[in-house]
């Protein structure tokens, strides 16, 4: 994971305490899946995106200072089949000729009790961009963290499946996507 | 005055034939079907019908247990009786196995089969690809099978009805007083 200027400055800013905050910020892809649901004439039917990428900036004792950012490779799409694969990445769907990522980026983070956080941020796909919250966990593993969260994906707010499959009787607007992220800590240096 | 069918025996058999007709035509139209809305909803028409004659078989089935039905005319050869009985068990074993290799057909491809999109059907085989493909052609050509048996079973009531008027065809329909 590559971490950008801003993000390095960022963490330079968070690490204002005098004791060694723990931060998470390199997800690990091998130990990452981006995953979601589809419901086809009531059957559920599962996906999932390939290629990401996501940058993060947790600590649990500061988690309101958190930050983060996916970015989802959309042609990595496995929708279940050959067919539906062929057919989710043309034009009415995620026309990924012009619109080749979907990215999340927060806005602001807070606990909402126990290990479990909420991330408001802006959804962007298809050249449209919407508010979302999302709902995740934090869980140490190790070394390592790991976050499960929810997007709960509207498809029709992105324009994804235009015309005749806009009909969401068939295929249901809602298309939860779920995400288990696992990312290694750095230790930001204390300032002082 | 001949014997005939319970009611229910020509109930569940005649709507059972109108089901197994349509899957028959369904089924073979929107197989090359280019994916649509409209395909994904014949597909579910499609497996929501197979659900429901393999349910509706083992009814007939039970209700058969109960109610033996009428004998065949005693003015048919032996052959021909058992050639009937053959048949008949044939047309059971094919109203079965139809459904059940859409069913796990459509479970290897990763689908569940959701009854009317409402009741979903364990997968008895978990998401394979290369068992779907096999068992794909298993569907098409056991129901391949299926319909040219029920296309017999349908020539030779009509053969009995128009050429040899032997009553036959009557035992499956109601009386008119």
């Amino acid at each position: 994971m590559k971490r950008s200027p801003l993000l390095l400055l960022l963490l330079a800013t968070l690490g204002t305490s005098s004791a060694f905050a723990v931060e998470y910020t390199t997800v690990i892809p091998e130990k990452s899946k981006i995953t979601f649901t589809s419901k086809q004439m009531g059957v559920p039917v599962d996906g999932k995106f390939g290629k990401f990428t996501a940058t993060l900036n947790f600590d649990p004792a500061k988690p309101e200072a958190a930050k983060a950012q996916i970015e989802i490779d959309l042609a990595s799409v496995d929708a279940g089949s050959k067919e539906a694969n062929d057919e989710v990445i043309s034009k009415g769907w995620f026309n990924v000729k012009e619109f080749p990522k979907a990215r999340f980026v927060s806005t602001s983070v807070k606990s909402v009790g126990g290990s479990r956080y909420e991330a408001r941020g802006q959804m962007s796909i298809k050249g449209k961009t919407r508010d979302m919250t999302i709902a995740f966990s934090y869980r140490p593993a190790g070394v390592n963290a790991v976050f499960e969260g929810l997007l709960p994906l509207q498809r029709t707010q992105f324009g994804i499946g235009e015309g005749a499959w806009g009909d969401t009787s068939v295929v249901a607007d809602e298309v939860p996507i779920k995400f288990r992220l696992t990312a290694s800590q750095a230790i930001a240096t204390p300032k002082k | 005055m001949i014997e005939r069918y319970t009611r229910t025996a020509m109930l569940l058999h005649w709507l059972i034939a109108m089901l197994i007709l349509g899957l028959f035509g369904l089924g073979i139209y929107m197989a090359d079907l280019p994916l649509s809305p409209q395909k994904l909803k014949f597909y579910s028409y499609h497996k929501w019908a197979g659900v429901s004659v393999f349910l509706l078989v083992w009814v007939r089935i039970l209700w058969r247990i109960k109610h033996a039905p009428p004998a065949l005319p005693a003015s048919q050869p032996h052959w021909q009786q058992l050639a009937a009985h053959a048949g008949h068990g044939l047309l059971y074993v094919l109203m079965i196995a139809a459904p059940v290799s859409g069913w796990l057909m459509s479970s290897a491809h990763g689908f569940t089969t959701v009854w009317f999109g409402v009741l979903p059907l364990p997968d008895l085989i978990g998401k394979d690809l290369e068992l779907a493909a096999t068992l794909k052609l298993v569907h098409r050509y056991l129901n391949y099978s299926f319909l040219a048996v029920v296309i017999g079973h349908a020539l030779v009531a009509i053969k009995h009805q128009w050429v040899d008027s032997d009553g036959t065809l009557n035992r499956m329909l109601p009386s008119h007083h």
